[in-house]
């Protein structure tokens, strides 16, 4: 019955044996296996995985871009500082220089304070040995002067005598002044 | 009639006769004796085993083709990814949400893929038939579609609207519903499976006469024809060449507005409203 039956005629040409429906639907259900049980879950993966591979550089990639721009924030914050203690500890140098200048002026003219008035007892003291010296110095001149003058005197009897009766007789006058009283 | 015969007379006469070299093309190639049975109810023929070989030829591409997955594509890969890749953006995504897209992806590439790899076979040597000229598979995948559609509609709708929303059509006059039901009702639920069937079918048995015409006429042209009419042969031959091309393109695109229109049907069952 199944030879040299030849082509269906009419509507029966779209109703299909049975024999055909079962090959059909075993050929359908291998490709079916092969493709949607085996070939599209594959290809899905595959797009999945590459669609997080992209989309997990691109986050890295942000989160280093944000990573930076905080380590940049930070590091401006941290020069910010620096630069502010730069400048205290500048005006602290300025202000310990100002100091220090003044204390050393202040020392400098204490010590030419002292040495000048060390210097002007020193001439002071000198200056009265000096006289001490030049009084003594002159006494002797004096003296030595004297008694040449003295000596030549005492040559000259006739003012000597005179000189001796003059001083014996103030001596005189002074102690009959003094028995008279 | 003689095989020196003596032109474009004896040429066309031979195509009436049907009994002398040339034989041209009827529907009973798509339906030969069958070479294996089961009582009575089971048998396989040259169609059948036809179907098979392109399902497995079909397998064995998949297999090829996403064996080795990684997400550096190898050449083979690239093929797979992009054939796949179709479907996915050019067939689903065009009639679907993203999301939708991806679920149906499955079915819409096997209906693809299943059309094409037995469509193919029309053009290939040694078969030159395609399985999907008999009603068998094309009435299956129809059904499928059928049934995901009206499945997706009552699922996003609920079986009264879904089937209101198709028959009633918003904006029409009331006593309008008496006539435009029947009608809606013909073109959602029985044309587009019958049409899906129908213009598939017909495409295969078409594509398959106008190859196997050309590839008889220029066989008899060059073999049997004397002069002119040989080089009326090598014209024939060429076209033959072009007709090939031309199929493989027809079961392409017959494959891809299967799976179109299957998706469309889809989408718009769930898109209603």
């Amino acid at each position: 019955m199944w030879l040299a039956e030849g082509a269906p005629e009419g509507i029966n040409l779209f109703i299909p044996p049975w024999s055909e429906v079962i090959i059909s639907l075993v050929c359908l259900g291998i490709s079916a296996i092969a493709v949607a049980k085996y070939g599209v879950p594959r290809y899905l993966k595959v797009l999945d995985a590459r669609a997080e591979a992209i989309e997990g550089g691109l986050a890295r990639a942000s989160e280093a871009a944000e990573e930076i721009a905080r380590l940049r924030q930070g590091m401006d914050v941290e020069k910010e500082a620096a630069r502010i203690e730069a400048a205290h500890i500048r005006e602290e140098a300025k202000a310990d220089a100002q100091a220090l200048i003044a204390a050393s002026k202040a020392k400098a003219a204490e010590e030419a304070r002292r040495i000048q008035e060390a210097a002007q007892r020193q001439i002071a003291s000198e200056r009265k040995a000096a006289e001490v010296s030049l009084r003594v110095d002159v006494g002797e001149l004096a003296t030595a002067l004297a008694e040449k003058i003295v000596g030549e005197a005492l040559r000259d009897n006739a003012i000597a005598g005179r000189v001796i009766d003059r001083f014996l007789a103030d001596l005189d006058a002074r102690s009959g002044a003094e028995k008279g009283a | 009639m003689s095989s020196t015969g003596n032109g474009l007379g004896a040429f066309l006469a031979a195509g009436e006769e049907g009994d002398t070299g040339m034989h041209m093309p009827t529907l009973d190639e798509l339906y030969p004796d069958p070479f294996w049975t089961i009582g009575d109810w089971f048998a396989f023929n040259r169609v059948d085993l036809i179907r098979v070989v392109a399902v497995l030829g079909l397998v064995v591409l998949m297999w090829l083709g996403a064996r080795r997955s990684a997400l550096v594509p190898t050449r083979g890969q690239s093929t797979f990814e992009l054939a796949i890749g179709f479907v996915h953006k050019q067939i689903c995504e065009v009639a679907m949400s993203p999301a939708m897209a991806r679920k149906y992806l499955p079915f819409i590439a096997t209906i693809f893929f299943t059309v094409l790899a037995v469509n193919i076979t029309g053009v290939l040597p040694f078969m030159n038939l395609s399985s999907n000229g008999v009603v068998a598979l094309p009435l299956i995948l129809a059904a499928c579609a059928w049934i995901a559609f009206v499945a997706q509609g009552i699922k996003a709708h609920g079986a009264g609207r879904y089937l209101a929303e198709n028959l009633l059509p918003k904006g029409a006059p009331k006593w309008m519903y008496v006539v435009l039901a029947p009608i809606e009702f013909l073109s959602t639920f029985v044309l587009r499976p019958v049409t899906l069937t129908v213009r598939l079918m017909a495409n295969m048995i078409a594509g398959h006469f106008l190859l196997t015409a050309f590839f008889v006429m220029t066989s008899y042209l060059l073999v049997s024809g004397g002069g002119l009419i040989k080089g009326l042969g090598l014209l024939t031959a060429a076209a033959s060449f072009v007709f090939v091309l031309f199929e493989v393109f027809v079961a392409g695109l017959q494959a891809f507005i299967f799976a179109l229109l299957t998706s469309v049907y889809i989408g718009l069952a769930k898109e209603q409203h």
